[in-house]
């Protein structure tokens, strides 16, 4: 089956969605094929009352996360947004222990505490899921201070969603990163809206990774995140500045979102029209190199079921974990305050 | 495999949504993801979409319908699939559920009117006793209760004080702790009020009166007496045939003579605690002050209770003086104007209380004194005397002993000597 | 033993951890080339290099969360606000990520950080830099809040603050940086959550902290010359509250007034005074009464900023008034 493609006005990469090394291509659809399934049995739990409070999806950004970090090393630093939970499962969160979280049980990666919109883990080099827009930016900035002042070469990627672009602290993070050439990729998910506000209405700028212009040094790069391989290519060459040069990035990579900004919003409607969120699904990123592999003869159909029929068993193991996982017990709700230590 | 399709909380806080419009009539074939209806949650229209592939082979709500989240509002299943099980259990919640919604707001309803109605009687016996001493007369000089700080309030509980008998010094009247010191060390008694109270008439069942300074000092000073001070009571019964006869005699002389039995008894009251000082004392907490004077405070009734004027020196008092003193003090007592010193500094007690026809009773110390004396009444008793039954005026005394300075036998001593004197009158004279 | 300025205190407390730990450095404006805009930082630059004493852009809200991710990542920062009014804009940082990292992570990511800087007024500055902070700060749990009034206190608290792995919010002040007192030359400590008793009397307790409890000290010496014996209590650490020092304090003289640099609603006093009636009602004599400034931003006439300010003589009138003096 051939894809569907349309040429997409909004988006300047216009690489197309090829298959390359099999290895590798069977590897980047299974990770954004289980954030995939992942995500629609969450919004299933959220319907049936298992997960709480805000749950954002990222269902149709799986290529930015998938692109992005699978190629980092397990030193380099993750932070992110409330719309985490792809990000944490391609960072190597168990689905387990990111389902508990959402379920809010013990078992939860932070412990039931955080919830989706605060996945963190420490093992990992996760540091969080952060629910107030921009707020992060510094701290990743403060992140690749001490990657710097340690002499390391670690990188810490940021995402952010395009409504970032527009806050102070993006601004004031960027600056210092830039002064300071600090190794932070910025990574704008631009998936055109502000929960329901476009891009072109709250930003006057036309490529927000022209915000990079600003700070002396700093890269911007536009990328089709529709394309795993595009945003595969173009982090490299980020990640490899950043980790040799100590030299900050600004990505914006264009993406599009299936569902609404959170599960209690419409997926279409006044803010953008339905037509534009069906040509956006032509250009899925999963099943755009799903069909390109197979194109290329390096799946079958049937190894393409196989993988569906594993992912949705890992999926319905994390959910039965997550079910089983018991809530915190009343006395951990004064825990994790303060810790008792000093150094 | 079937697929139900349940009303979703496609919100945070919804709890229950309305199906606006089925988009796929029954027997349509839908995959995973179709918009099957919409539904308006507490925030806005949201879409409804399948969970599965398969014809929506039925729709168990009507549109415009409420359903609760989570409530079975339709089914997805082969064409040819059996859903009997799905439809026998959706339609019993479909039809469960107007029922639990109408019996839900039943509960409330009779909750409601269940407070309402306990509420009402309960308001009705609570205002109605309020409202009514609000009908009586307000006395004049009337004052709330007592304003106290707590360390006052704490204090006056582990020293026994009654707080409502101490004028407070702070802001307001507050009683504060240096009042507290004050009314313990003995000197914070607080001055009479000169408000004049005026007993309310009586409306209704009972008549709220605030207290007066008066009968607060009362209070404090009697449960001052009967908390901390181990009392023990003495009675006795005294032949006063010679007493009256004394009287009778002493008056045939002419008005200059003319006394009560009553002085008579405070004379010889005072006699005897000028022989007996070890009853004539006063308690100070970590002393014991024995009197070599001898200050009688005699207790007088007044309209508004009970005060003890002092008769100074009465042992070395003539009769005569004795009685005109106890006369005047009496007077001003109960016109209210005694001056403090007038009523403190005795050193024991006397309350008589013949005059009401009281036979006997015990009377309460009055502290730091360690005795008082309670008078009965005089009374014709027959009594046996040499032999012989035969009337006799005979009185009965009980004397109150604080028992940390006077023992049994000390009291007993005093009471034999007062015995002496008024069933022999004359050693009155010497 | 050494007398030294507040200023000269913190600058040692810094130096001697800087030395101590290599993870600890300093970023903020102006406290590297500029040696601090109140030179508690000078010469650290010199000792420890620009890349341990960081000058920042003034971008409050940037350089503080640029501390809140180096200390995820295992570094122990130092963040000076110029002053506290200026933390405003980074108070997000402070609130947001510092105080809930801990919590929301489930225990993974603690933040060893200080914030410091100058609280409160100093003179004719005016509104907008004329404000003290301490119960907006104190009001968040997962941080600790810290307001020393002496020298001696402001060096032994500041060492303990940086080796602390929570945030601790560090409020100094403009007013005290010059005032000097005993600091032993010998390594200290003063451990955070523990109050100091500054003068002991068994009359009435004054419960305070920083810069005000210089004023309790006064307040103290002078009403003892009438016979009148103040308990001052200096909490030193506002958050966590020393509440046995302040019981210990009221159970003794029955009767305490509270003093505190910043507004009276929702102040510090009012919280002091809360634990007071829960666990001492039967001891007190008297209401509790507070000393703060007048509810108005700060004027910058010099007549209207004195009477807007609380000082000595108004807490001599509130003592005397719990005392039953006035």
């Amino acid at each position: 089956m051939a894809s569907k493609k349309k040429p997409d006005p909004r988006r300047d990469s216009q690489s197309l969605r090829v298959a390359g090394d099999p290895a590798l291509d069977r590897e980047l659809l299974h990770s954004m094929l289980l954030q995939r399934r992942f995500e629609e049995k969450v919004g299933e739990a959220y319907a049936l009352g298992k997960v709480g409070g805000f749950c954002h999806l990222y269902i149709g950004q799986e290529a930015v996360s998938t692109g992005i970090i699978a190629q980092l090393r397990p030193d380099d630093y993750v932070i992110g947004t409330y719309r985490d939970h792809g990000q944490a499962l391609v960072r190597g969160i168990t689905p387990r222990a990111v389902m508990a979280e959402l379920f809010g049980r013990i078992d939860g990666c932070s412990r039931g505490k955080g919830g989706s919109m605060h996945m963190f883990d420490r093992h990992t080099n996760f540091l969080g899921g952060h629910g107030i827009v921009g707020s992060h930016v510094p701290v990743a900035a403060g992140v690749g201070f001490a990657i710097k002042y340690r002499g390391g070469d670690q990188v810490c990627v940021c995402f952010m969603g395009d409504s970032v672009v527009n806050i102070g602290a993006f601004h004031e993070a960027l600056n210092m990163a830039a002064l300071w050439k600090l190794p932070v990729l910025f990574v704008i998910e631009n998936n055109r809206y502000g929960m329901g506000t476009s891009v072109e209405r709250a930003a006057a700028v036309d490529d927000l990774s022209r915000r990079a212009d600003g700070y002396k040094g700093m890269d911007g790069v536009v990328i089709d995140g529709m394309d795993v391989h595009a945003v595969r290519t173009a982090t490299e060459a980020a990640i490899a500045r950043a980790r040799t040069e100590s030299l900050p990035s600004l990505l914006e990579v264009r993406t599009y979102r299936f569902r609404g900004h959170s599960m209690s919003d419409a997926v279409s409607g006044t803010y953008r029209p339905k037509e534009e969120l069906d040509e956006y699904q032509t250009m899925d990123p999963i099943f755009s190199l799903r069909d390109a592999m197979v194109i290329a003869g390096t799946l079958t159909v049937a190894e393409w079921d196989a993988m569906e029929h594993e992912v949705a068993a890992t999926v319905q193991d994390a959910w039965d974990f997550a079910d089983a996982s018991p809530e915190p017990p009343p006395a951990a709700l004064y825990e994790d305050v303060l810790v008792d230590t000093t150094s | 495999m079937a697929t139900k399709v349940f009303m979703e909380a496609l919100s945070p806080t919804m709890e229950e949504g309305r199906l606006v419009k089925w988009n796929v009539a029954e027997g349509t074939a839908v995959k995973s993801g179709d918009v099957l209806a919409e539904v308006e949650t507490d925030k806005a229209v949201m879409e409804l979409v399948a969970r599965g592939d398969g014809v929506l082979r039925k729709q168990f709500v009507a549109e415009g319908a409420t359903v609760p989240v989570s409530s079975v509002v339709g089914v997805i299943a082969a064409a040819d699939e059996d859903i009997g099980a799905i439809v026998s259990l959706a339609v019993g919640v479909a039809a469960t559920a107007p029922a639990a919604a109408a019996s839900s707001s039943a509960v409330t309803a009779s909750a409601t009117s269940a407070t309402n109605t306990a509420s009402a009687p309960a308001s009705a016996q609570v205002t109605a006793p309020v409202a009514a001493p609000a009908v009586a007369p307000v006395v004049a000089g009337s004052t709330g209760p007592t304003r106290s700080s707590p360390l006052a309030r704490r204090l006056a509980r582990e020293g026994g004080v009654n707080l409502g008998a101490i004028a407070g010094s702070g802001p307001g009247g507050r009683v504060i702790k240096r009042d507290i010191e004050a009314a313990m060390s003995g000197a914070g008694a607080a001055a009479p009020s000169a408000t004049t109270a005026s007993r309310a008439a009586a409306v209704g069942d009972f008549v709220d009166e605030p207290l007066t300074q008066i009968r607060k000092t009362i209070a404090k000073r009697l449960a001052e007496s009967i908390g901390p001070i181990p009392t023990f009571f003495l009675t006795a019964e005294f032949d006063m045939s010679r007493v009256v006869e004394m009287r009778t005699q002493a008056a045939a002389l002419g008005d200059d003579f003319k006394v009560s039995v009553n002085d008579i008894v405070l004379k010889a009251v005072a006699t005897a605690l000028a022989k007996h000082p070890e009853v004539n004392a006063h308690w100070l907490g970590d002393k014991i002050r024995f009197f070599n004077r001898v200050h009688l405070g005699m207790a007088v009734a007044t309209d508004d209770g009970l005060i003890v004027p002092v008769i100074f020196d009465a042992d070395r008092k003539g009769l005569r003086e004795l009685s005109r003193e106890s006369r005047e003090l009496a007077a001003k007592a109960r016109e209210r104007k005694l001056t403090p010193n007038e009523y403190t500094g005795s050193t024991f007690s006397v309350s008589n209380l013949g005059m009401m026809q009281i036979d006997q009773f015990t009377a309460i110390i009055n502290p730091p004194e360690c005795g008082i004396l309670a008078i009965g009444a005089l009374e014709d008793t027959p009594v046996v005397l040499d032999g012989a039954v035969t009337v006799r005026k005979r009185m009965r005394v009980t004397m109150s002993c604080d028992h940390r300075v006077i023992d049994g036998a000390v009291g007993a001593r005093f009471l034999q000597e007062l015995r002496r004197m008024l069933e022999n009158p004359l050693m009155l004279v010497f | 033993m050494p007398i030294i300025t507040y200023r000269e205190a913190l600058n040692q407390a810094l130096r001697e951890e800087m030395s101590r730990d290599d993870r600890v450095f300093i970023m903020g404006e102006e406290v590297g080339v500029y040696n601090g805009a109140y030179k508690v930082s000078k010469g650290l630059l010199e000792e420890f290099g620009e890349n341990r004493v960081v000058d920042s852009p003034i971008a409050e809200l940037g350089f503080s969360g640029i501390g809140v991710g180096a200390a995820m990542a295992g570094l122990r920062p130092v963040i000076e606000f110029m002053t506290w009014n200026f933390a405003l804009l980074a108070i997000d940082q402070v609130v947001n990520s510092a105080a809930k990292m801990l919590y929301m992570s489930g225990g993974q990511f603690n933040v060893p950080i200080v914030f410091r800087g100058p609280n409160g007024a100093a003179l004719q500055l005016g509104a907008q830099h004329s404000q003290a902070f301490e119960s907006w700060l104190a009001h968040i749990p997962g941080i600790k809040v810290v307001s020393p009034g002496t020298p001696y206190d402001a060096k032994g608290l500041l060492k303990s603050a940086i080796r602390d792995d929570n945030p601790v919010v560090f409020l100094e002040g403009e007013m005290l940086y010059n005032t000097k007192g005993e600091v032993p030359e010998a390594e200290y400590l003063i451990p955070l959550g523990k109050a100091d008793v500054k003068r002991e009397g068994s009359d009435c307790s004054i419960i305070t902290s920083g810069k005000m409890a210089l004023v309790a000290v006064q307040v103290a010496d002078q009403l003892a010359k009438e016979d009148i014996h103040v308990d001052v209590v200096d909490l030193l650490t506002i958050r966590p509250m020393d509440v046995e020092a302040i019981y210990a304090s009221v159970r003794k003289t029955q009767r305490a007034v509270v003093l505190e640099e910043g507004w009276e609603l929702c102040g510090i006093g009012a919280q002091v005074v809360d634990f007071i009636q829960r666990e001492c009602f039967d001891d007190l004599d008297a209401p509790v009464l507070r000393v703060h400034q007048a509810d108005v931003p700060m004027p910058y006439a010099k007549g209207l900023e004195k009477i807007a300010k609380p000082d000595a003589a108004k807490t001599i009138a509130a003592i005397k008034q719990v005392m039953y003096r006035a």
